[in-house]
């Protein structure tokens, strides 16, 4: 995961022009059409000079993330180990990963453990309580006067990074209760304390718990430039027509958030698809494997491991998992483009 | 819309014109203020918690919780003292520096060149290398790293700063590129048009006319940036393998290795790592959403 402010701007970006179009009185939303170059010249004439203000980032484009990409998928495709590639073993390297690495999946027993079902459990326990928070929270906080501060106090982490944030939920979850907040709480009631990062059926809720806390306030933040895009008169309207605020929140506001809740949605899966930092600072990926995610599992494997070919194969996994949304993205900003 | 998303008006409707209505909507909202007070406990409390852990003697951290703080009032700035100057943290920061600010300036500077041309020049292929990169956008970095790692290791990058100058400021140009275009193309055509007729040449229109009207967006990207590199520990774990180049990031994660629950030392490097990204995110944060908005919308 980008930690961070890095996926909230990309969904700033890509919510802008759709704010604005479930707002009617705020004006036309932005074109992504190109405009045509000015000057007097010719329609078709080209700027040979343009080449010139492209060149160093394409350099730098091709050599860093273009150039590797396809390097990485040769690789994947051999054996890769302590960075020797003249082994060419085909899927192997894939095949025993998805049959074989009980740490990668493992579909034996049920619930399934192991990376992928882990990443798993993040999309739909980490997605799912970002937008269920970050909307009840946009919503109550619209209503009172110190909206913009509450806002700013679930923001904030934001700018903390994941390493920080590591130190920050391994003392909330400390298990010595003169030290850790939460067995504290909870040895007030006689419960625990409970060693929550060091216990397999705990780690992944704790884990997740600290990253929807990190990412709400960006659901927030979003969600409720959203809703105060929704026109006031047809808020008016509808309480002078007798609706309660139930109704208002399930009939007005619900339905014009769900575009960019999407948007946000899709952009919190790509975060859990890259999620790495906390897993690493937090767990190391443990006790045992309990806690490995597909982006821990690329870098454990290929880094300290040395299994270069393997780590490959799973970094192209990642690329293929995110493949769909790529192209779904493209397709949105080219259908944009012809408008 | 092109308010500060974090400000707003707010939606409250219609004023309450007697003292019972009053009452009766401050009853109503009642269950309200009391769940964004819990809130905001459970999203203040566990950074304030460590915050205060940072100040509390050690002895005193290790026998009784920071929430008792009350009880026993004493501070004290030996824990900071002890992180920068025996911990390694002093040395750490200015890595972090020293890697940060060249990976703020370069991509902005080349992400800035290149939005450029894609919203003002004329060039074959120009929407297909467009396309490409938002493509880019959404490649996770980890697929570059064996092959960039291979690349870099026989020019000796891997041992010094340059090499993780280049790799953040590769990986963040797409987003660069696709947030500066996106501002860029709703610059007014006829300014534009207008230099060019006086004779402008394309750089002069880049320098004088594009990057001014633009500061908004430019100092946008420039915060994120300045945080991603700041806050990143991937890249520098791949990339920063020599002795002197380590970032606070792997610093604070080496000492959470180390000393596992020595909170002393855990709480004062970890604010010091926060410390610069939430100064830069307060005094900044509303030109910068400010500018996101505004680019994105107008």
């Amino acid at each position: 995961m980008r930690a961070g402010l890095g996926p909230a701007l990309i969904v700033l970006v890509q919510i802008g022009g759709e704010i604005m179009a479930v707002a009617p009185q705020a004006g036309p939303a932005a074109s992504a059409v190109p405009p045509k170059p000015a000057g007097g010249r010719g329609a078709k004439e080209s700027d040979p000079v343009a080449w010139l203000f492209l060149a160093p980032a394409l350099v730098l484009l091709a050599i860093f993330l273009v150039f590797p990409t396809l390097y990485t998928l040769a690789l994947s495709f051999n054996r890769g180990r302590a960075g020797v590639f003249t082994e060419w073993v085909g899927l192997r390297n894939y095949v025993n990963l998805l049959t074989n690495d009980p740490n990668f999946i493992d579909l034996r027993t049920f619930p399934p453990s192991g990376a992928i079902w882990n990443n798993v459990l993040w999309v739909i326990f980490y997605t799912g309580l970002v937008l269920a928070l970050g909307l009840l929270i946009a919503v109550m906080a619209t209503r009172v006067r110190y909206e913009r501060l509450i806002k700013a106090i679930v923001f904030v982490p934001q700018a903390i990074a994941a390493t920080a944030l590591g130190v920050i939920w391994t003392f909330v979850y400390s298990p010595n209760q003169e030290q850790g907040l939460l067995n504290a709480l909870l040895g007030v009631f006689g419960i625990g304390p409970i060693s929550w990062l060091g216990n397999p059926s705990w780690v992944n809720a704790a884990l997740i718990a600290t990253a929807v806390w990190a990412g709400v306030g960006f659901a927030t933040v979003i969600l409720s430039a959203a809703i105060k895009s929704i026109s006031t008169e047809i808020l008016e309207a509808a309480r002078t027509d007798g609706a309660n605020e139930i109704q208002i929140f399930f009939r007005i506001i619900l339905p014009m958030v769900s575009l960019p809740m999407s948007v946000l949605a899709v952009t919190l899966i790509v975060g859990v698809v890259k999620l790495f930092d906390l897993i690493y600072v937090m767990t190391g990926g443990g006790p045992g494997a309990a806690s490995r995610v597909i982006a821990f599992t690329m870098y454990q494997e290929a880094f300290p491991g040395g299994q270069y070919g393997k780590g490959a194969a799973v970094a192209v996994i990642m690329l293929i998992i995110l493949i769909p949304i790529m192209i779904f993205n493209i397709r949105r900003f080219r259908s944009e483009a012809v408008t | 819309m092109t308010q500060d998303a974090l400000t707003g008006v707010g939606m409250a409707g219609t004023k309450p014109r007697t003292t019972s209505e009053r009452i009766v909507r401050a009853l109503n909202r009642t269950p309200v203020h009391i769940v964004l007070g819990l809130v905001a406990v459970v999203w203040l409390a566990p950074t304030i918690g460590l915050l205060i852990t940072s100040f509390r003697p050690r002895s005193d951290i290790q026998t009784s919780g920071w929430w008792e703080v009350l009880g026993t009032l004493r501070f004290t700035l030996d824990n900071y003292r002890e992180v920068l100057a025996g911990q390694g943290i002093f040395g750490s920061f200015i890595n972090s520096l020293i890697i940060t600010i060249p990976s703020t300036i370069l991509p902005i500077f080349l992400a800035s060149l290149a939005a450029y041309a894609f919203s003002w020049l004329r060039f074959p292929f120009r929407d297909t290398l467009f396309l490409l990169t938002v493509a880019l956008l959404m490649i996770p970095v980890q697929v570059a790293f064996i092959p960039v790692l291979q690349l870099m290791r026989p020019f000796g990058l891997t041992q010094g700063f340059a090499g993780l100058w280049l790799a953040h400021t590769a990986f963040a140009l797409p987003f660069g590129i696709f947030l500066l275009r996106n501002f860029f193309i709703t610059l007014p055509k006829d300014l534009i048009e207008a230099a060019r007729i006086d004779g402008a040449s394309t750089w002069g229109v880049f320098r004088t006319i594009v990057v001014p009207l633009s500061v908004p967006a430019i100092a946008a990207y420039g915060i994120f940036q300045f945080l991603w590199t700041w806050n990143d520990l991937l890249i520098a774990l791949i990339f920063a393998q020599g002795q002197g180049t380590r970032p606070i990031t792997i610093q604070v994660l080496t000492l959470l290795g180390t000393y596992g629950s020595q909170w002393h030392i855990l709480a004062a490097s970890a604010f010091l790592l926060m410390f610069l990204p939430l100064l830069v995110f307060f005094s900044l944060q509303r030109y910068f959403v400010q500018g996101l908005l505004a680019g994105s919308v107008k």
